[in-house]
Formats: C-alpha cells, structure tokens, sequence
C-alpha cells in the first residue's frame, strides 16, 4: 500500500515540474480529482442527522431517518470508517451498519440488527446492491475514496445548475472489483473544486444514474459539504434524495466510536 | 413479576424520576398473529386447528446528553386464546449502563446474543429460550446480570455474573408443541441446593482480524436446556437443571461472498462430557438476473454428541440446506426458507419465514413449519402433527 503513495506523489510531484502541455489527460483528471480530494482533508470527524426520501415512478413517496458518523482516516492507502444507524421506519429501528473501508481490498461491515442484539458480519462484496431500497448502490457511499478510481480530463464547462461557475469535467473509473459501473463522469467546480454532479455508466456503457449535489455549505476548515443530494435513476424513473441537517466536526469521535462492539450499546 | 423483577422494576422507576422526562424515547410493537394448524393434535385437549394470540413490547429508553449512561426498560406481554401457558408476561429488558473510557457495566435484565450460524444456536448461552413464544428458540427471556465489557485493541473481554436462573417456558395441556406430557409450569428440580439463585458466571473474548471475526468464552452455571422427570401424580414432567460447565467457540471468515461459519462447545455436567457443533457456510448471488435481488445459499452440518444423560435435542447429526431471498425493495422484502435432514432417521423439516414492511409503521410476517418422517422414540415424535402456518401483522411505534 506505501508504493500506492509513492505513486501518487510521484504523481502529484510530475504534474507540478512537467508543463501543462505534456500532462496527459489521465494526469490531469488525477490532479483535478486529488485537489478536490484534498479539500476535504482534515475533517477529523462528523456527525450528520440524514433523512432520504425515496419517490418511485409513479410519484409514491416513503421516507428514512437515519444518522451518519465518519471518522477520516488520514492514511490514503486506506478508507475511512463509518457508523449509519437508523432511526426509522419504525420497525428497523436501531438497525446499524459499520464499515471500515478499504482501498483495494473489499471492505469490512457489520450489521446490529436490534430484535435479536446480533451482529453480523457481512460480506461487502455487494457493491453494487441498493442500499436500503434506494437508487444509491453501497458503493455510492462507500466508495468515495480518491484511489479507488483512476481518472481522465475530459473538457471544461459551465457547472450543471451554475452557469456563472466553471467546471473540470473528469471521467473516472473504478479499480476495486465488483463495481456495477464502467464509469462515471464528475464535474467538478474551479472555485472550491467541489463535485456538482455525477453520472453512472452501468457495465454496458448506458448511462444509469445521474446525482446532483446541491446546497453546498463551508464549514471551518474549509469544509465543504452538500446538503440535499438528488440521484435520478433513468432507466426506472425512481429517484432518492438525501437530505442533510447541520453536520458537526471534530466531535472528538476516536477508533473506539467504530469498533464493532460498540454496535451493541448505540441505544 | 417474581421477587427479582419487581426490585429491578422498582430501581428503574426510581432512577426514571431522576432524570428528564424529555430525555426518554418511547418506542416499541405490538402485533396479532394467527397460526393454522392443518392436522389433528396427538391429544385430544391440544388446540384444534386456529389459534389467536396478541403481543405488546414497549420500549422505554434513555441515553444521557453525554451518553455515558443508559436505561433500557422493555416490558413485554402476550396474550393466547387457546394456551394458558402462552400467555405470558416478561421483562426483555430493565437496565442501567454507564459507559466509561475503559469499561461499560450493564446491571439489570438484558439480552445478549453469541454466534453465527443460521440453523441452530449453540453457543448462545446467556438468556433462557422463551418456548412458548416461537418454537424456533430465537426468542429470549430478559437475563438478570450485571456485565462489564472492556474494549481493547486485542479485542472485547466480557465478564457477566448472572446473579437468578430464568425456567424455561413450555406449553400448556391446550398447546401445540407440547411433550406427551405437559410440562409442570409450577414445579423444577435443580441439581444445586441453591435453585434459581445459584450463582453463575461467563467470560468472553471476541475480536476481529482481517476477514476473520472470533469469538470464545467460558460458561459455569445452572444449563438454560431441562431434562424431564416424570411426576406420576400429577402426569406432568418436571424440568430438572443441572449445573454445568462449557467451553465455546464462534467464528466467521468472510471472503467476497463467501461466509464461513462455525460454532462448537464442549459441555460438562449432562452425562459423559459431550462436544457439538454447527459448521457450514453461506454464498450469495447479487442482483440476480439483473434484478436487485440477492439470493443466499446456506448449508450447515449439525452435530451433537450428547448421550441419553443430557437433554435431547433434534440437532444431533442434521445437514441443513436453506435459501435466503433478499428484494432489496422499499418494503425490505425478504423470504428465508430451508430444510434440516437428520442423516439418520431422514426425518425433515422444512421452515419458511418471510417478511415485508406494508407502510411506514406496519409490517407482515408469514411463517410455515412442517416435519415429516419423525419415529415413535425420537424426541420430535410429539411434533409430527403441529405443523403450522402463522401469519402475524406487527404495528411499530
């Protein structure tokens, strides 16, 4: 995983003494991805009050609360750790699921299911499952790792909603198995170099999925984070939104917050 | 309520007053179920064909602005129109935890659940199997203890002292699932002088490495499985608990879709000193067909080398073959269906449970069990006619 590093500085240290003419598109993409990255370093940890709304075709609504934790994991050779417990629908409640993401290799979760105080651990292979019913896949949220992708510059253009902003327009493709797309394409804004939008290219090349990130907010830090996330599926008409109250960093949350026994005493 | 529920029950409302009202969450289910048997009962007073019965678990829970302390209050109730017995009340859970840096402590009744496996839970040790509610021995009566847990980086160690033995519930003369005999509800024999309140004690480590989860422990104390005396003046059987001492262990390796499981004890104390365990796997297929659904395919091998000094149980050399379908929808669609084969006698039986969310508060469950091929001698005999179908609508609050 330390030659994973060198790689990227390798990376990072090319694309500043090499002109911008002799970058590639592919070393483009990376340092247009690294940098929006690395905009979020530093984070430390979060705590966010979720609610995500699912709407079917035919304009049928049903909603979830649930809560997320993160903690950063400095380490780009490994992911961070996340904690999502749900608070409804009534009957999952309690219900939570832990994760510890990897780069490469599959990540490891476990899932406390109340009624029976049991924890499971499952396995995450299914990355391109729905999660809990929605047009989100697991990967969608686990996967937002930079090295879990290699990247390629497209073009720049107006941001999608926000004419008056500029965006890079970077192809990525994931590199971790078992991912139900063959790409996604991000625009990503020049100002805060934050991601506007993203499609999903299922494995034939279709486009599946398109999600927006709106409501963007800063935090200290720096700290970008967007509060209402709209993923549209095209191929069944059902969308899902998630929308987020006021997040809270650096909460002092440690290693101890995400072990798995912890799963057991959330309530 | 015995003695010991009403002491807990008191603290807790005692410590309820204490703090903020505004600080509880009130939550919980309660639900109607209908079962329908399709056969005759071998005795001529067991239920007939229908039965009806309601369920009611409220749960009272506080979590301190700086969560360090806890409180768990769930009382439960279930009323059956056809056996006395199945009509019951219970404290699932009355508990303080305080939280701390090193160490959480739980005191109070709670609920703890050991292993992995789907078929059998063998090294679940800690609470008493709650008979009368489900035949499949997943529901628990609450377990009076206190517990410390300290959580390391070489893993989690536990300490439970399990100060009052819970009996096991069995049904009545007018129940399905009932022994020959009915087993006396009023009446146990222990092995130790002390009965209920004989003094046990569990320790247990667990952890994870990489794709491994482990998990081991140490059990000394009153067995939560009866053997039966026969009370010839009252035609009853009596439940009669022996103290023992057990050693198990749980562990899971999970590679890409691949779990595999294991769960083993060796018990001390019911006849010759015996080893079991139940080993076996479960892969699943995602999306399948280009569907959201996830189909799981599980088999375990069950064995127990118990002798006829020990209770009986139906696990002793079984292969279990089952099939977990997952939708994936809004309604959390799930099916799990399998069969267990004793690799003896070839008798089967056959489970069915499956589940949907119907609106934001209300869900339906369908459970279908059925035994085939049981002999006059084996311990399922008794079971060949209660075959059921249960269908249970639950109201979540």
């Amino acid at each position: 995983m330390k030659i994973f590093n060198l790689i990227t500085v390798g990376l990072l240290a090319s694309s500043i003494f090499i002109s911008a003419q002799a970058q590639t598109p592919e070393e483009k993409g990376f340092e247009i991805a690294a940098r929006s990255d690395r905009s979020d370093r530093g984070f430390g940890d979060s705590q966010v009050e979720m609610k995500m709304v699912l709407r079917n075709a035919a304009g049928g609504e049903t909603s979830r609360t649930l809560q997320t934790k993160t903690l950063e994991v400095a380490d780009e050779s490994l992911g961070d750790e996340s904690l999502i417990y749900f608070y409804t629908p009534a009957d999952v409640e309690g219900t939570a699921l832990l994760s510890h993401a990897k780069i490469l290799d599959p990540d490891d979760q476990w899932l406390y299911l109340p009624a029976l105080k049991r924890v499971k651990r499952i396995s995450s292979a299914n990355k391109s499952g729905p999660f809990v019913g929605s047009e989100f896949a697991f990967e969608d949220f686990t996967a937002q790792e930079l090295n879990k992708f290699t990247y390629k510059f497209l073009r720049v253009e107006s941001c999608p909603d926000l004419p008056e902003l500029m965006c890079d327009v970077v192809e990525r493709y994931p590199t971790y198995q078992k991912s139900g797309y063959s790409k996604q394409v991000s625009w990503i804004d020049q100002q805060d170099f934050q991601v506007r939008k993203l499609e999903f290219f299922d494995r034939r090349g279709d486009l599946l999925k398109t999600l927006r990130f709106n409501e963007y907010k800063k935090y200290e830090d720096g700290v970008w984070r967007a509060h209402l996330l709209s993923m549209a599926n095209h191929k069944t008409g059902k969308s899902t939104d998630l929308v987020f109250s006021e997040y809270v960093f650096k909460a002092g949350l440690t290693e101890k917050d995400f072990s798995k026994g912890v799963l057991k005493r959330l309530r | 309520m015995n003695l010991l529920d009403k002491t807990l029950f008191a603290a807790l409302v005692l410590s309820a007053f204490t703090v903020q009202a505004q600080d509880w969450k009130f939550s919980g289910e309660s639900g109607v179920e209908g079962r329908f048997f399709p056969q005759k009962p071998r005795q001529i007073e067991q239920q007939k064909n229908l039965g009806v019965s309601i369920m009611m678990q409220p749960e009272f829970r506080y979590q301190a602005s700086d969560r360090k302390t806890q409180l768990g209050f769930v009382p439960f109730f279930r009323y059956d129109a056809e056996d006395r017995e199945r009509t019951h009340f219970d404290l699932r859970e009355a508990y303080w935890r305080q939280i701390g840096d090193e160490w959480e402590v739980t005191v109070g009744v709670d609920k703890v659940f050991w292993g992995v496996a789907e078929s059998r839970h063998l090294v679940d040790v800690i609470n008493q199997t709650d008979a009368v509610e489900d035949p499949d021995q997943e529901d628990k009566l609450g377990q009076p203890m206190m517990a410390a847990t300290t959580q390391k980086e070489w893993g989690a160690l536990s300490l439970y002292w399990l100060p009052y033995f819970r009996e096991r519930t069995f049904p009545g003369e007018d129940g399905r699932f009932r022994t020959q005999l009915p087993v006396n509800s009023r009446r146990a024999e222990y092995e130790s002088g002390a009965e209920q309140w004989h003094q046990d004690f569990a320790v247990r480590y667990s952890h994870y490495l990489g794709d491994w989860d482990i998990g081991g422990y140490y059990f000394y104390g009153t067995s939560r499985e009866p053997r039966f005396i026969v009370d010839d003046n009252e035609h009853k059987l009596v439940s009669l608990y022996d103290v023992i001492s057990q050693v198990g262990i749980d562990l899971q390796y999970t590679n890409e879709a691949w779990l595999w499981k294991l769960e083993a004890i060796s018990r001390k104390g019911q006849g010759k000193t015996f080893f079991a365990s139940v080993a076996g796997l479960e892969y699943t297929f995602y999306q399948i067909m280009e569907s959201d659904s996830d189909l799981g395919l599980l088999v375990e091998y069950q064995y127990d080398g118990r002798d006829s000094n020990a209770p009986d149980t139906l696990a002793d050399n079984d292969l279990f073959v089952g099939l977990r379908w997952s939708l994936n929808d809004i309604s959390d669609t799930a099916i799990l269906a399998g069969v267990s084969v004793d690799r003896i006698t070839g008798e089967q039986f056959y489970n069915i449970e499956a589940e949907r969310r119907i609106d934001d508060h209300i869900t339906a469950e369908l459970r279908a069990r059925f035994l085939t091929g049981s002999e006059v001698g084996e311990p399922s005999w008794f079971l060949e006619r209660d075959d059921y179908i249960q269908l249970s609508v639950l109201y979540h609050f």
